[in-house]
C-alpha cells in the first residue's frame, strides 16, 4: 500500500483463496500490519500507539459508564457519585476515564510536536497532517463536552464560558449560541445534547483515525532523518525498513507499557491531581466560582483567547477597520481558532525543503522556543487575567503566531541546512554500528 | 535508547503541573496535618473514622447533611466498618426519613442515605473533602499538590481548629474570624469545643483532635473507595512494570540481529 516494494499476502489454501476472491480482507490486514517501516524510528514515534490505546480505553470505559450515568440536571451529579460508590469497580472506571482524557492529550501534544520537529507535515504527508488536526479538534470538542457531564460547578461554568465564545460572533453569534445550548442558558437541554455528542464524536474520531492511518500508509512513515525510503527495488527498500509486525509493534508496546505504569500510578494514587476541586460541587447557576479555569489541556489556547484585550493595538486596529464589528471578544475567539489553524497550515508555511529539524541548525532553536512557549501559555492560561500575566500572555501568543507565519516561511530562505545522510540505512548504522554479514551472533 | 524513552516520560509528566491550579484565597493558613490516609500506601484509621462519625452525628449533623452517602456503607471494608447490627441501630436511632409508600416519616434503615440537611444554609458535606483544596501553587505550578496532596481534609481540619475567637456583625449576620477560611470571616459559629464529645475509649477530645477526626471521616465520605483504589493502583503498577521489563527484553532480543556491534 505504501508504494514501498514489499511482499504481499498470497492466499494458499482453498478456503483462503475462496475468501480472498470475494473479500480481500485478510490481505488488507496483512498489508497494514506488515507495512515496511523505516528502521531508524526513535522513541518519539511510540505516541501513535499510545493514542490508539487511549481512544480504545475511553470508548470502553465510556460505554460502561453510560450504563450507570443519568443525563439530567437534577440527577447527573448524583449518578456520577452512584458510579463512584455503588457500581462494582465504578470508581476505577470513572477515574480511568477522567485521567484517560489527560493521557490522551499528553500523547496528542507530544505526537503533534514530534511531527512539527521532524517535518512530518511536509509533502507528501499534508493530508495525514490535516486529518490529524481534525482529530485533534474533535478530541477537544469531545473532551469539553465530557467535562460538562458530571454537572459540577466547573462543568456548568466552563460550558457557559466556552459556548459564550460563539456568542461573540458578530450578528449571528447569539442565535448560534442559543442553538448550541438548546435554550437561553446552559441547562438540561445542553446537558442532553452534550451527552449525545460526547457519545457520538469518539466514533467519528475512530473513523478519522482509520483515514489518518490510511493516509500515512499510502506515503509511508516519516522518520527522524526525513530522508525517503529507497523504493527502487524490494531488496533496496529492505535495507531501509523492517516490517511493522513484529519490530515496531513490540517496540511500541514497550513504550506504551512504560507510559501506562505512570498513568496507572496517577489513577491509583492521585486521581484528582489533574482535576479541579470545584467540580465536586454540584452545578449551581446562581453561584459563580471565583476562578473559572478550563482543564489543563485547553490552557494554552485559553491563554491566547484571553491575551487579546481591547487595550492591544492590533485589536483596536481590527475594531477600527471593521467599524467595530470585530471587538476584543471576537478577536480573541479568532485568535484561539487561528492558533490551531496556524498549526494546520504548517505544510504550506514551512518553505524549507529539508524535512527533519535534525539538519536545520536555526530551526532547532526556534522550535525549542515554541515548546517553551507552549508550556508558558499553558501556565498563563491558569493564572488570573491581570498584570503581569496579561502582558506575558500577549508576548507568548505573538510568538505562537510568529513561529508559524513569519519564522517558518523565512527560515526556509535564510537557513543553510546541514548535510543529511544519503539513506536511512546509513543513519541507522551510524547509530548502532554496521552489521557485517559475517557477524552471525550480533549483540547490542 | 531507554534514556530517550525516559525523556519522553519526563516530558509527559512535565506537562502535568500547570494543570491543577486553583487560585487560592490569599493568606489562608492550612496546617499540613499528618493524616493516616496520605501517600500511595496510606490507609484510613478505622477508629478515627468511627470517632469522626460520632462527632458528625453529635455535632455537624444538626445543620449539615451527607445526602450522597448510603448508611449501609458504614459497614463497608475500608471505612468505619461498623458491624451490621450497629449500622441498623445507628440509622434507626439517629435519623428518620420520609417514606413515600407510607406517606410519613419512619426511622432510617441501612438502605437509606444520610438525610439531606441544609439548616441555616449549611452545605452538604458528602463531597466537601474533595471539593476544597488546602494547598495551592506555588505560582500556579501545582507542585504543592503533587507532594502534599490536594489537602481537602487538611482544609477542613484547619478550618474547624482555625477560629480566633473574634466575631463581627455585618448586615445582621455574625461572622467569626477563621484563619483557614478564604477571606478570613466565616458565618458558621465555632462548632467544636474541648471535651464536647465523649469517646467510649476515652480518646483525646480537644478541638484539635476532634477536627482531625471529623476531617478524616469526611475524607472517607468523599472518597469511600480510596483503599480499594490504592490497592488496584499498587497491583497495576507492579504488573505493568513487570510487563515493561518483559517487553524490554523481548524488544532487545528482537532487534539484536539488525543492530551491529558498537
Amino acid at each position: 500500500m505504501s508504494g514501498i516494494p514489499h511482499d504481499h499476502y498470497e492466499p494458499k489454501t482453498g478456503a483462503e483463496k475462496w475468501l480472498h476472491s470475494r473479500l480481500p480482507i485478510v490481505g488488507l490486514i496483512y498489508d497494514t500490519i506488515m507495512i515496511p517501516t523505516p528502521k531508524n524510528l526513535n522513541w518519539w514515534w511510540i505516541w501513535g500507539i499510545v493514542l490508539a490505546f487511549c481512544l480504545a480505553l475511553q470508548i470502553v470505559t465510556g460505554i460502561v459508564l453510560v450504563m450507570h450515568y443519568t443525563p439530567h440536571v437534577d440527577l447527573a451529579f448524583a449518578s456520577v457519585e452512584h458510579i463512584m460508590r455503588d457500581v462494582n469497580g465504578g470508581h476505577m472506571l470513572r477515574y480511568l476515564h477522567m485521567n484517560g482524557a489527560s493521557l490522551f492529550f499528553v500523547a496528542v501534544y507530544i505526537h503533534i510536536f514530534r511531527g512539527l520537529y521532524y517535518g512530518s507535515y511536509k509533502a507528501p504527508r499534508e493530508v495525514t497532517w490535516i486529518v490529524g488536526m481534525l482529530i485533534y479538534l474533535m478530541m477537544m470538542g469531545t473532551a469539553f463536552m465530557g467535562y460538562v457531564l458530571p454537572w459540577g460547578q466547573m462543568s456548568f461554568w466552563g460550558a457557559t464560558v466556552i459556548t459564550g465564545l460563539f456568542g461573540a460572533i458578530p450578528f449571528i453569534g447569539e442565535a448560534i449560541q442559543t442553538w448550541l445550548l438548546g435554550g437561553p442558558a446552559v441547562d438540561n437541554a445542553t446537558l442532553n445534547r452534550f451527552f449525545s455528542l460526547h457519545y457520538l464524536l469518539p466514533f467519528v474520531i475512530a473513523a478519522l483515525v482509520i483515514v489518518h492511518i490510511w493516509a500515512f500508509h499510502t506515503t509511508g512513515n516519516n522518520n527522524p532523518t526525513g530522508v525517503d525510503v529507497r523504493k527502487g527495488s524490494k531488496a533496496e527498500a529492505e535495507k531501509d525498513t523492517l516490517p511493522f509486525w513484529p519490530y515496531f509493534v513490540i517496540k511500541d508496546f514497550l513504550g506504551l507499557a512504560v507510559v501506562l505504569v505512570i498513568f496507572w500510578a496517577i489513577v491509583g494514587f492521585m486521581p484528582n491531581y489533574l482535576g479541579h476541586p470545584d467540580n465536586y460541587i454540584e452545578a449551581n447557576p446562581l453561584v459563580t466560582p471565583a476562578h473559572i479555569v478550563p482543564e489543563w489541556y485547553f490552557l494554552p489556547f485559553y491563554a491566547i483567547l484571553r491575551a487579546f484585550t481591547s487595550e492591544v493595538w492590533v485589536v483596536q486596529f481590527a475594531s477600527f477597520v471593521t467599524g467595530g464589528i470585530v471587538d476584543a471578544k471576537f478577536f480573541g475567539v479568532i485568535a484561539m481558532f487561528g492558533a490551531i489553524l496556524a498549526m494546520a497550515l504548517a505544510p504550506w508555511l514551512d518553505t524549507s525543503n529539508v524535512r527533519s529539524g535534525r539538519y536545520r541548525p536555526m530551526f532547532k532553536w526556534w522550535f525549542a522556543l515554541l515548546v517553551v512557549d507552549f508550556f508558558a501559555l499553558m501556565w498563563l492560561g491558569a493564572m488570573p487575567a491581570e498584570e503581569p500575566y496579561a502582558s506575558f500572555s500577549l508576548i507568548a501568543s505573538a510568538y505562537w503566531f510568529g513561529y508559524f507565519f513569519v519564522i517558518l516561511p523565512l527560515l526556509g530562505v535564510i537557513e543553510k541546512p546541514l548535510a543529511q545522510p544519503a539513506t536511512i540505512e546509513e543513519d541507522f548504522d551510524a547509530h548502532y554500528g554496521k552489521k557485517s554479514s559475517a557477524d552471525a551472533t550480533p549483540a547490542e | 535508547m531507554f534514556k530517550k524513552l525516559a525523556t519522553g516520560a519526563a516530558f509527559a509528566l512535565a506537562m502535568i503541573p500547570a494543570a491543577s491550579y486553583a487560585a487560592g484565597g490569599g493568606e489562608q493558613h492550612i496546617t499540613d496535618y499528618a493524616f493516616s490516609f496520605e501517600g500511595p500506601f496510606g490507609t484510613y484509621d478505622r477508629n478515627q473514622l468511627q470517632r469522626g462519625l460520632q462527632i458528625y452525628t453529635e455535632v455537624c449533623a444538626a445543620c449539615h447533611g451527607l445526602k450522597l452517602v448510603p448508611l449501609r456503607t458504614l459497614a463497608d471494608e475500608g471505612g468505619p466498618q461498623l458491624p451490621e447490627d450497629q449500622v441498623r441501630a445507628y440509622a434507626a436511632d439517629n435519623f428518620s426519613v420520609y417514606d413515600p409508600e407510607l406517606d410519613e416519616d419512619r426511622p432510617a434503615k441501612p438502605v437509606d442515605h444520610f438525610p439531606e440537611n441544609n439548616n441555616a444554609g449549611a452545605p452538604d458535606l458528602s463531597m466537601m473533602a474533595k471539593a476544597r483544596a488546602g494547598f495551592h501553587g506555588p505560582y500556579g505550578l501545582g507542585i504543592n499538590q503533587l507532594f502534599k496532596g490536594m489537602g481537602g481534609a487538611e482544609y477542613i481540619a484547619s478550618l474547624l481548629a482555625g477560629y480566633t475567637g473574634e466575631s463581627k456583625e455585618e448586615a445582621g449576620t455574625t461572622f467569626y474570624e477563621n484563619t483557614a477560611f478564604p477571606g478570613g470571616w466565616i458565618s458558621m459559629a465555632p462548632p467544636l469545643s474541648d471535651e464536647q464529645v465523649e469517646f467510649a475509649d476515652g480518646h483525646a477530645n480537644d478541638v484539635d483532635a476532634m477536627s482531625q477526626d471529623v476531617a478524616a471521616f469526611l475524607m472517607w465520605t468523599a472518597e469511600p473507595k480510596m483503599m480499594a483504589r490504592k490497592q488496584a493502583g499498587f497491583v497495576g503498577v507492579l504488573f505493568l512494570t513487570l510487563l515493561s521489563v518483559m517487553l524490554y527484553l523481548t524488544n532487545k532480543r528482537l532487534w539484536a540481529p539488525h543492530k551491529g556491534k558498537h
